[in-house]
């Protein structure tokens, strides 16, 4: 279908480039003054939304390859899986930065022990005390093994079945992150549903197939036999 | 690739027909929905700016007040694109779009319950021989941002003794406009409609509370509750309701509508409180649009303790929030 030299120095690039569009374009915008009031509500949204967006994309790779037969497309599996990753932990980091490190007391200077011991309690204790960050937070705690396992040397080192066994958080993720902006929005629970739906579709997909494949891969031995009788 | 499939006998050959094709349909359903939810995705909103409101008419006879802060009011543009109107869509910036639709004039507000002056008021009315003043307080948003808002308004006390409420007028209940037809975004805001607020009769007659007509000198903009709203200032946002049409004295606390949307994270008196962050957001602190970064400490009722500390004498601000 694709040759292996196209996707490697021609489709990779383009989706590795239009990947990052998203996150130039915010730096972009927050460094013109161009966000309006609350250029943080912005950035927070837009990186937590292109992480899920990012997540339903690695997830939708399997069923599209089953349904194609494009085998290829698990080439670009990995990087999509990462740009999750990317756009959560920057998610993440400006929740920690602009959110919790900006509303410390700093006199003890930005980078002292004090203020990371501060930091972390304040973070604990918003992961701890509300749901909806309880359920960002094991989104991208699940994702994080998975980033670091990314490597073809971790995939030997754990074995195609140990690896793929791990990989499946990325199942948990999903749904945590669907629970975050569920709890998280006040009363219009639309777009939450929206995404909710997708990802539901896109496992029970998995769900569904195995379940078909199962029947037909598992051969009854003495089933056969009698049949042939 | 490193994890390999053995190729499989052709499925068609094992599996049932039946089976199949409802496999088929079914993953037509997925990728219909799939193709669909990017298709929302790629229609939101791409983070440009909101057109603030056009300048309206300059408000007469407008005296400066000494409970106004000193603090720099933000701007006209930040004050008019960004706020919170759930009967013109749950985005901040739509208010901005979708409020040109509310019709101000003519206007009604209804005032009945426990009081001697039951009357249906018209505008003019409410606001004949009555002094204005321009009134910057500081408005904290229980999403923990604030801003410094020029509002222009008179005390709610005025008209309230000009309704003479009875001795069993305990609370205040408000009622803002609910006409689908001006607010078609309305119905995906989540709440039940109309939107209703209250306060204690004290609170409502205290001077800090105002019912709001402008904002920097001019009439108000429809996107911040045009034509008469309500403004409680160490208060949460949400408690200042808008685009009033009903005042009612009654007798038992009214059920509002965010605590009934949701107790956990709202109470009836919704004082800021630095204390008190009831499941959803740490009120502890905040951001001072439009700073990027939370960048002050949430003071003890918005700053205006000094002021109204005393109408919570002896109460228990952590179970009463």
């Amino acid at each position: 279908m694709t040759s292996d030299r196209v996707v490697r120095v021609l489709l990779k690039p383009v989706l590795f480039a239009a990947a990052l569009t998203p996150i130039v374009w915010l730096a972009w915008s927050v460094y013109t003054g161009n966000l309006g009031a609350d250029p943080l509500a912005d950035v927070t949204h837009e990186t937590g939304a292109w992480a899920l967006r990012f997540l339903c994309a690695t997830l939708a790779v399997t069923p599209v390859r089953r349904l194609t037969g494009w085998n290829r497309l698990t080439r670009f599996r990995r990087m999509l899986g990462l740009f999750a990753f990317f756009y959560a932990t920057v998610h993440l980091l400006i929740y920690a930065g602009a959110d919790r490190l900006a509303g410390l007391d700093l006199s003890n200077g930005i980078l002292s022990v004090q203020t990371a011991v501060a930091l972390a309690k304040s973070v604990v204790d918003d992961v701890r005390k509300r749901p909806f960050i309880t359920a960002g937070f094991t989104a991208w705690a699940c994702m994080l093994p998975l980033a670091l396992t990314s490597t073809a040397g971790w995939i030997r080192r754990l074995g195609g079945r140990r690896w793929n066994l791990l990989h499946r958080l990325i199942y948990l993720s999903a749904v945590a992150a669907c629970v975050h902006y569920y709890w998280l929005v006040k009363s219009d629970i639309r777009r939450p549903l929206a995404y909710g739906a997708v990802v539901v579709l896109l496992l029970g997909f998995r769900i569904v197939w195995s379940r078909v494949n199962r029947r037909v891969s598992i051969p009854q031995p003495a089933t056969s036999q009698r049949s042939l009788r | 690739m490193l994890i390999k499939r053995p190729p499989d006998i052709r499925s068609s050959d094992i599996t049932d027909k039946s089976v199949y094709v409802g496999r088929r349909q079914f993953i037509r359903a997925a990728a219909g929905t799939a193709v669909a939810a990017s298709g929302l995705a790629g229609a939101e909103r791409l983070l440009e700016g909101a057109t603030p409101a056009p300048h309206g008419r300059k408000l007469e006879n407008v005296k400066p007040s000494p409970l106004s802060t000193t603090e720099k009011p933000n701007t006209w543009e930040h004050i008019t694109t960004y706020n919170n109107y759930y009967e013109f869509g749950t985005n901040k910036d739509q208010p901005s779009e979708l409020a040109r639709t509310l019709k101000t004039e003519p206007w009604t507000v209804v005032v009945d319950g426990e009081c001697n002056k039951k009357a249906a008021w018209r505008l003019e009315d409410i606001l004949k021989g009555q002094t204005l003043e321009d009134r910057i307080y500081r408005h904290r948003c229980v999403e923990a941002w604030s801003m410094v808002i020029p509002w222009v308004g008179f005390s709610l006390s005025d008209f309230i003794k000009k309704c003479e409420p009875t001795s069993r007028a305990k609370y205040v209940e408000f009622t803002t406009l609910y006409d689908p037809k001006q607010m078609p975004a309305a119905k995906y805001g989540g709440l039940d409609w109309p939107y209703v607020e209250g306060l204690r009769m004290d609170e409502a007659m205290h001077p800090l509370t105002i019912l709001g007509v402008g904002l920097y000198g001019e009439v108000l903009p429809n996107q911040n509750g045009a034509p008469i709203r309500l403004h409680v200032p160490w208060k949460y946002g949400f408690k200042s309701i808008k685009s009033i049409v009903r005042i009612r004295f009654v007798e038992k606390e009214p059920v509002t509508s965010w605590p009934r949307q949701n107790p956990d994270w709202y109470g009836f008196y919704s004082n800021v409180n630095p204390n008190v962050s009831p499941v959803r957001w740490s009120q502890a602190t905040e951001r001072r649009l439009p700073s990027f970064f939370t960048n002050m400490k949430t003071q003890m009722f918005n700053g205006y303790g000094e002021q109204v500390a005393g109408l919570y004498a002896g109460m228990d601000l952590r179970r009463f929030y």
